[in-house]
């Protein structure tokens, strides 16, 4: 059959002009194509990479951060404690030298009370001492005659002392 | 992959088997046209009545085969043809160019004891319409035919086509960069060159596979392209031409040959645990299977797009042969013609495509198996990782040139 049999020309010129496509396109625009085409697969696998590795460290750098909220927090916790505490404290000793300061004027009132009694004590023992001589003086000084004039005059006196 | 397979099987089985019984009608309708066609030229006004006559033998062959000339459409008795030149090699006369024009008309005459169409002689030659067209010496010596026939130039066409679209989408990829999302033909090219090399070259040729890409991409590109343009109305039957598919075979089973390593010539030659006397046997089984490789190139991928080219045509002189009978039939069979033609064109879209995709998965394939490393101690196979250890991405290792 004619169909099957392969002519000569129709052969060398397809083999001509594949070989001739086949170089020219292998030199001008697979190789720009296919490196290209490489070139972006690595690059798209590089990028993921990087995204996985940003992705990682950024987990890493909040996993940091939520440490160190925590012990920032602690921290919080620690110096309000301590300050609670001083002002405790503070107060304590304040109210502890109040209560000293005031015991101690209470201290010195009543001391000074006391003095002051005293010495208005010793003011009535001397005067009464002094009446009494006085008293006794004046009895001595009328020479009594009676019993009856001394009595008299003893009730005399008291009531003078009375009036005193 | 394999419901791809099984497409390509069906398509394949279905254009064959339609092809068939269309040739058998076609071959069938030929004698009586012929032989009234004769009694025609014996009255002396064979043209004129001839033309009336519709010989679907005659369209479709003379699609299908090659032509010195290109014949677009006859309307009335103005034939729309584009003369291509003729160039012409033989030993008495040297080599000679001339437009087929010179040829002028054909005349019906005996071809190979056939009924047939003979031109008319030009520079001590002229082309014989048979089954297909040849260029013969008128006194019996050899010529060799090296003319831009309809072939040729289709594939040049073809050829300055897939020339230009490749580099021009070269050159985006050169002025944009790689990081820019791929635009227009660009665009349409990336998948089929990603598919080429993610289906066809990486599981056939292993960590090989790079060196082979051009060689890959050409073929289906060279083979999809002439398929598609052999479809348009008026266009030449270039892939189903056994020349053309025998070229492209051959290409590929040098490559094949070049690129085979000990190990496959080892299995081929002396196969390993095999006994003497099966080795006798074997090994020329071995040696014929290594040839049939090619030859199996070439008839598929020429037997497919023939089938499809004679099943479109004979659809379509269908309604002329049922025109011929009455009017009436013709026209109430046009739809139905229609009808046909068009699924018959979407299926040989697919054709187109995936013959080329066969071609040069099996091109992979035999190629793969020309290279294989033996299996036992392959250290580089398993040293080498596809894809990235981290992100699991695939990636091209630039561990080989492209050097095929």
């Amino acid at each position: 059959m004619d169909l099957l049999t392969p002519e000569l020309g129709l052969f060398v010129w397809t083999l001509i002009a594949f070989l001739a496509v086949f170089f020219i396109l292998r030199k001008f625009a697979w190789k720009p194509i296919l490196n290209s085409l490489s070139e972006r697969e690595t690059g798209i696998a590089e990028s993921i990479a990087a995204a996985e590795r940003v992705k990682k460290e950024m987990g890493q750098m909040k996993a940091e951060n939520e440490a160190l909220m925590v012990t920032a927090r602690e921290e919080r916790t620690a110096m309000l404690k301590e300050a609670k505490e001083m002002k405790d404290r503070i107060v304590n000793e304040a109210k502890e030298q109040a209560k000293a300061d005031a015991n101690k004027i209470i201290a010195d009132a009543n001391q000074q009370i006391h003095q002051q009694k005293m010495a208005a004590l010793t003011d009535v023992k001397n005067e009464i001492g002094k009446l009494s001589v006085e008293v006794a003086e004046k009895i001595l000084r009328k020479n009594l005659s009676t019993t009856e004039d001394h009595g008299q005059y003893v009730n005399m006196l008291a009531e003078e002392i009375k009036l005193n | 992959m394999s419901s791809r397979r099984f497409f390509s099987s069906l398509g394949l089985a279905i254009a064959l088997s339609v092809g068939v019984s269309n040739i058998a009608l076609a071959q069938h309708e030929e004698s009586a046209p012929h032989s009234e066609a004769t009694a025609h030229e014996a009255e002396g006004h064979g043209e004129a009545a001839e033309s009336k006559k519709f010989n679907a033998s005659e369209v479709i062959f003379g699609h299908v085969g090659d032509s010195h000339e290109w014949h677009f459409f006859t309307a009335g008795h103005t034939h729309a043809t584009l003369p291509l030149p003729v160039i012409a090699y033989s030993e008495a006369k040297g080599l000679q160019v001339f437009s087929s024009s010179k040829f002028g008309h054909f005349h019906h005459g005996v071809v190979g004891g056939k009924p047939g169409q003979v031109s008319e002689s030009y520079e001590g030659m002229h082309l014989e319409r048979g089954m297909t067209e040849k260029l013969v010496a008128d006194d019996g010596s050899k010529v060799y035919d090296f003319s831009i026939t309809k072939n040729v130039l289709s594939m040049l066409i073809s050829v300055g086509l897939l020339l230009w679209i490749m580099l021009s989408v070269a050159a985006k990829y050169k002025k944009n960069g790689v990081m820019t999302a791929p635009k227009g033909m660009q665009n349409a090219m990336e998948p089929v060159i990603n598919f080429i090399k993610d289906e066809v070259a990486k599981p056939n040729l292993g960590h090989k596979y790079k060196r082979y890409m051009p060689l890959l991409l050409t073929i289906f590109f060279f083979i999809w392209i002439n398929n598609m343009l052999g479809l348009l109305p008026g266009g030449a039957n270039f892939t189903g031409n056994v020349a053309v598919t025998a070229c492209l075979a051959l290409i590929s089973f040098i490559v094949m040959i070049a690129s085979a390593n000990k190990h496959f010539w080892g299995h081929l030659l002396n196969p390993p645990g095999v006994p003497l006397g099966i080795k006798f046997l074997l090994v020329p089984i071995e040696i014929i299977s290594l040839f049939i490789k090619p030859i199996a190139l070439i008839i598929r991928l020429f037997a497919n797009i023939l089938a499809g080219h004679i099943v479109i045509l004979s659809v379509i002189s269908m309604i002329f042969i049922f025109g011929g009978l009455s009017k009436v039939a013709g026209w109430g069979f046009a739809p139905v013609s229609m009808a046909f033609t068009i699924f018959m064109f979407f299926l040989e879209l697919m054709v187109a495509a995936i013959q080329a995709f066969i071609f040069t998965n099996l091109t992979a394939v035999f190629v793969g198996q020309a290279i294989e490393e033996a299996h036992h101690h392959d250290h580089d196979a398993e040293d080498y990782h596809p894809e990235h250890p981290v992100t699991g991405q695939e990636y091209n290792t630039s561990e080989n040139e492209i050097i095929a």
